[in-house]
């Protein structure tokens, strides 16, 4: 049983991973090795980590964001959270990652 | 107002990652009589997956033939107290652990944020350990009216 699932796409060197459901330590372990295998795949140069129908998060939240952050980083691109609903805010701003990993909102309303 | 005991459960798990998600919505769920915000619940929901996953990983080290024990008590004053207990390996250090960043874990892709979290996400929170005993977490949420 995984509570959580990612659906990729990629356009114009932008890969969007929007991740679905919950994230802790047992859902993130299978997440983790396949968004990195699309990431390489892509080679993509701008990574969106697409939070908005994730429903629950905890410290291994962090843990993926800030392993694929240096990781993307590493090759040279950069790493961007979209849509952190309230929950997953708090948890970011507590452990300062949103001073390093900027935070964008883009709710898309007119193209969805 | 003097605070009495309303309701309490006991319950207890195999030390395995599949359980995580088990044991917060036990949590929440038995927590509802009390009629909590939804911020307030998944405050609960975080704080005890930190604790049960710390168990796991770190107590037992991820050996899943380990128990986790939760205790969780409803007062009348609409005071939580939830404990949560494992019998694996201990922390030799109490005072370090709890810093915020600290991890004896950092391959495993761990930011050392989990106690930082029960912590705030709580209103108190207290840990006790003995090496090769193991390790409880008292963590208190007090409901507001
Ligand atoms: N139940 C436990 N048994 C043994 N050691 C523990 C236990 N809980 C925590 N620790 C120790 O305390 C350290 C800090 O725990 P904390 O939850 O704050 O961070 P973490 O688990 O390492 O990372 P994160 O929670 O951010 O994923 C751990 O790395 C571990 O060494
Ligand atoms: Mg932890």
């Amino acid at each position: 049983m995984n509570v959580l699932t990612a659906i990729y796409n990629y356009s114009d060197g932008i890969l969007t991973v929007k991740l679905n459901g919950e994230i802790d330590h047992h859902s993130v372990r299978d997440i983790r090795v396949e968004i990195d295998r699309q990431i390489c795949f892509y080679r993509a140069r701008e990574v969106l980590l697409d939070l908005e129908a994730v429903s629950f998060m905890d410290s291994s939240g962090l843990g993926l964001i800030l392993g694929r952050y240096t990781r993307v980083k590493e090759n040279g691109g950069t790493l961007k959270v979209q849509n952190p609903g309230a929950a997953a805010q708090r948890v970011l701003r507590l452990a300062g990652t949103d001073k390093i990993i900027p935070v964008v909102f883009n709710r898309d309303e007119h193209n969805s | 107002m003097k605070k009495k005991l309303v309701n309490q459960t006991d319950f207890s798990f195999l030390a395995r990652s599949v359980n995580e998600s088990f044991a917060r919505y036990a949590v929440a769920s038995f927590c509802t009589q009390l009629d909590p915000t939804l911020d307030e619940l998944s405050d609960l929901r975080t704080a005890v997956s930190e604790a049960v996953t710390n168990a796991i990983i770190h107590g037992y080290r991820g050996q899943s033939h380990g128990t986790v024990y939760i205790t969780v008590k409803l007062f009348s004053d609409r005071s939580i107290i939830i404990r949560i207990r494992d019998k694996g390996c201990g922390i030799p250090d109490i005072r370090r652990a709890m810093t915020p960043l600290f991890t004896t874990d950092p391959d495993g892709e761990r930011g050392g944020m989990g106690f930082s979290i029960m912590e705030s996400f709580t209103d108190d929170l207290t840990v006790r350990s003995f090496i090769g005993k193991g390790t409880t977490v008292i963590m208190e949420k007090r409901l507001s009216n």
